[in-house]
């Protein structure tokens, strides 16, 4: 089966006025069109999957997802409930749901597979659905918002999804459920007198519009603070499903946009917005937030003593006591020379060495494995516990620490992954692993093009599955 | 016509894990048990009302949460199923329950006259929140009393503790004139936690009391100042502290309902009689009665 891939991203509004009153105003009625129009390029395309992060199903236990094969109820909103009624009936894909569940897992994340009669689909996916997928042809996934989720976990959400959907060979459409501004008029109005509630949330759905339309859905990501604090009311955290829409497309900042249409609902923000992966020609990747690939945040909550390290909502590099995994040796600080180079965003050595060295030209690198920096956590899970019992792991998720923490050491030293000359990997099962671990390196060492040597060995000191000895170009010193 | 009257008004939490615990034939789930000190309090404040005679709960619950102003279930009867979407492992209940409308028009035209931003939710398709199922059910399991169901209007959200609660202190004046005026027998209930921060991470077996307790110190010290306040007869220092608490103990509170209810006692200087406090995946919770009926509480 060939890998699956992400076709195309939509941003979509939740109100149900473009489902139950698209002729009482013009502007609710171009929206309507826009939705149609956005329905007709996904059935024209060839994909086979509708992947929906919807706002208005918030969670607190982690992330849930719908798994019931065949949701069927009516929706009434909360707000709107004079407009009338939304009888629903969709087409889930359990498989990929679960497939997703046990995904989130393997990277930390906690996550919930949902399938009981009756459950009260939201009405932002209601919407989406109905609209962009009115015969139920493709089959869809919804996930929650979690209340609490930061970005790191966000970001680990999209990759877990998205690596189910380029192992099943999915041609998959990402869709935010969400408005812009979400400020809506606190009193009734009529249909007619809809507007953008402030001039201000006008002025900065517009500026987000523009980046869409450049493709830049990256620099909105890391605008997600911001525009949370100045256009959004309090009742999500922050403007989250930018970062796992960024997350779905890679961090990518030169994708291909298109606003289909921007009006007023109730006051509030709503676009239906088109994101196609065809690179744009314009703007790189700029993704200068720390690039997670396992959620080794807010765990083990329920035991009170590691209350202390739960205040702090926290990615792979803030909490720097905690330690996940403890089955290994004592760490170290690293050792410091006049020719070290050492890092606080790599793992602690364990024995008396440094990170790096610089001799002449050349940096020369300590054996570097997929421990996380601070935590101490294996991402794709160590391969024994304490006892020495075999564990289930993933040398995909290891191999990308190992790069990752060798291009922080790099970058300790000024320099970057592109400086790296020669690696020599080892591999502690070499008949599981080669391939997993291949595939990775391909997508991303070799693009750069060191010299390799791939060694099969029978121990590491930490419960890792791989590890790799680099050789790199040094920067010149000023 | 005998001019109304409130005989009691009850903070009366709505975590779902409650119901769960209780094994009631209407929620599907099964429990083990757990949550007891919290259930006993519920026990004991049906006890302290099992003698007194009233017409209806009035009842604002913030898992209806509305921002286009607040809104009333506004048809005479609810029959439906309802799921937790955050709990539906522990929450899937099926209720039949019937709406006050008499008394909840009173209430809702009153809130308009005072220029309050209202609306009467008369959709028959319509679920009501776990919420209120939820309070409902652990405050009178029987169903044998008409309800009046208020949103929780989101006014925090789009303002600050200081609007919502001008906001709802006004609500409160007016449901109080209208049941004064309504020449009904009334319990008021605030459906709401204390502290609510929850944990997020779930115990196998949800049930699990080894691993239930506050998330923080904090929450702790916050719960306990508001009960002393309960307990001592000082709802204006609630008031005055609700903002502080609501921030700080990012308090449930933020949904208006403490004030509402405080505002519909006319504040009261009694004591409020604590039936219980425990906390659920987290969460303060505590269960309180204002026994208005013996503070010679009369209409106007």
């Amino acid at each position: 089966m060939s890998d699956g891939e992400l076709i195309g991203s939509y941003i979509v509004p939740v109100h149900p006025h473009t489902v139950l009153a698209p002729e009482q105003n013009e502007g609710w009625g171009r929206l309507r069109a826009a939705y149609d129009a956005a329905a007709q390029r996904i059935k024209d395309s060839e994909a086979d999957l509708l992947i929906i992060y919807s706002t208005t199903w918030p969670s607190i236990i982690g992330h849930q997802i719908i798994a019931d094969p065949n949701p069927e109820w009516v929706m009434v909103d909360h707000d709107f409930h004079d407009l009338g009624s939304i009888p629903y009936s969709f087409n889930i894909d359990e498989k990929f749901a679960h497939a997703w569940n046990e995904s989130n897992e393997k990277r930390g994340l906690k996550s919930r597979t949902v399938a009981y009669h009756g459950f009260p689909i939201d009405v932002g996916s209601v919407v989406a659905l109905k609209l962009l997928n009115p015969e139920n042809a493709i089959p869809a996934v919804i996930v929650s918002s979690n209340v609490y989720a930061n970005r790191a976990e966000t970001t680990v959400l999209a990759k877990a999804c998205m690596d189910v959907v380029k192992a099943t060979g999915r041609k998959a459409i990402a869709i935010t459920a969400m408005s812009l501004s979400n400020r809506m008029f606190t009193k009734s109005i009529e249909p007619k007198d809809d507007r953008i509630h402030s001039l201000k949330d006008d002025e900065w759905n517009r500026k987000i519009l523009e980046l869409l339309g450049e493709g830049r859905l990256e620099d909105v990501g890391q605008l997600s603070r911001t525009i949370h604090r100045q256009i959004r009311v309090n009742k999500v955290v922050a403007f989250k499903p930018m970062w796992w829409l960024s997350g779905m497309n890679n961090n990518r900042n030169n994708l291909t946009g298109e606003v289909l249409a921007y009006e007023a609902l109730h006051g509030a923000g709503g676009a239906v917005v088109h994101l196609d992966p065809t690179p744009s020609g314009a703007g790189d990747i700029e993704y200068d937030e720390d690039d997670v690939e396992y959620f080794a945040g807010e765990r083990n909550v329920l035991d009170s003593e590691q209350m202390e390290t739960q205040e702090s909502e926290s990615s792979s590099l803030e909490t720097p006591t905690e330690e996940v995994h403890e089955n290994g040796p004592a760490l170290w600080e690293p050792t410091e020379s006049e020719d070290s180079v050492n890092s606080e965003a790599a793992p602690k050595p364990v024995g008396a060495y440094p990170h790096a060295r610089r001799v002449g030209d050349l940096l020369y690198l300590s054996g570097v494995g997929p421990r996380q920096p601070g935590t101490n956590a294996i991402p794709g899970g160590p391969i024994h516990d304490e006892s020495g019992k075999a564990l289930d792991y993933d040398i995909k998720a290891q191999t990308h620490a190992v790069i990752n923490n060798i291009s922080r050491i790099l970058e300790e030293a000024g320099g970057s992954i592109n400086d790296v000359l020669d690696v020599t990997s080892f591999l502690v099962d070499m008949d599981r692993d080669f391939q997993g671990y291949n595939e990775v390196w391909a997508e991303t060492l070799g693009q750069v093009g060191p010299t390799r040597t791939t060694l099969a060995i029978r121990a590491l000191p930490t419960p890792i599955a791989v590890e790799m000895k680099v050789i790199a170009k040094a920067p010149q010193k000023e | 016509m005998s001019k109304g009257e409130i005989v009691a008004g009850c903070l009366a939490p709505h975590p779902p894990h409650l119901v769960y615990a209780e094994n009631p034939p209407q929620n599907e789930p099964i429990a083990e048990g757990g949550w007891e000190q919290l259930r006993w309090g519920y026990e004991r404040l049906r006890e302290s009302l099992a003698g007194v005679d009233y017409d209806a709960i009035v009842l604002l619950s913030p898992h209806w949460q509305t921002y286009v102003g607040t809104h009333f279930l506004g048809l005479p009867k609810f029959k439906n199923l309802s799921v937790d979407p955050v709990f539906p492992n522990l929450f899937r209940y099926h209720y039949d329950l019937d709406i006050d409308v008499e008394l909840t028009q009173q209430i809702h035209d009153r809130a308009a006259e005072a220029g309050l931003a209202v609306k009467m939710m008369e959709n028959p398709d319509f679920r009501v929140d776990y919420g209120t199922i939820t309070t409902g059910h652990m405050f009178n399991p029987a169903w044998d009393k008409p309800l009046v169901v208020i949103s929780s209007n989101r006014s925090r959200d789009y303002y600050s503790v200081e609007v919502m609660q001008e906001m709802m202190i006004e609500l409160g004046r007016v449901t109080r004139e209208a049941i004064l005026a309504s020449g009904k027998k009334v319990v008021v209930i605030a459906s709401n936690s204390l502290s609510h921060r929850h944990f997020t991470t779930e115990s196998a077996i949800p049930e699990d009391m080894s691993k239930e307790h506050i998330t923080s110190h904090a929450m702790h010290l916050w719960d306990m100042r508001m009960i002393e306040y309960f307990r001592t007869g000082q709802a204006q220092r609630i008031l005055d502290e609700m903002p502080e608490f609501t921030e700080q103990a990012i308090a449930e509170s933020d949904g208006g309902g403490l004030s509402w209810l405080l505002s519909t006692l006319d504040v009261p200087t009694y004591p409020g009689i604590l039936h219980g406090y425990g906390t659920i995946i987290g969460t303060g919770n505590a269960i309180v009665e204002w026994p208005v009926r013996d503070h010679k509480e009369v209409s106007e």
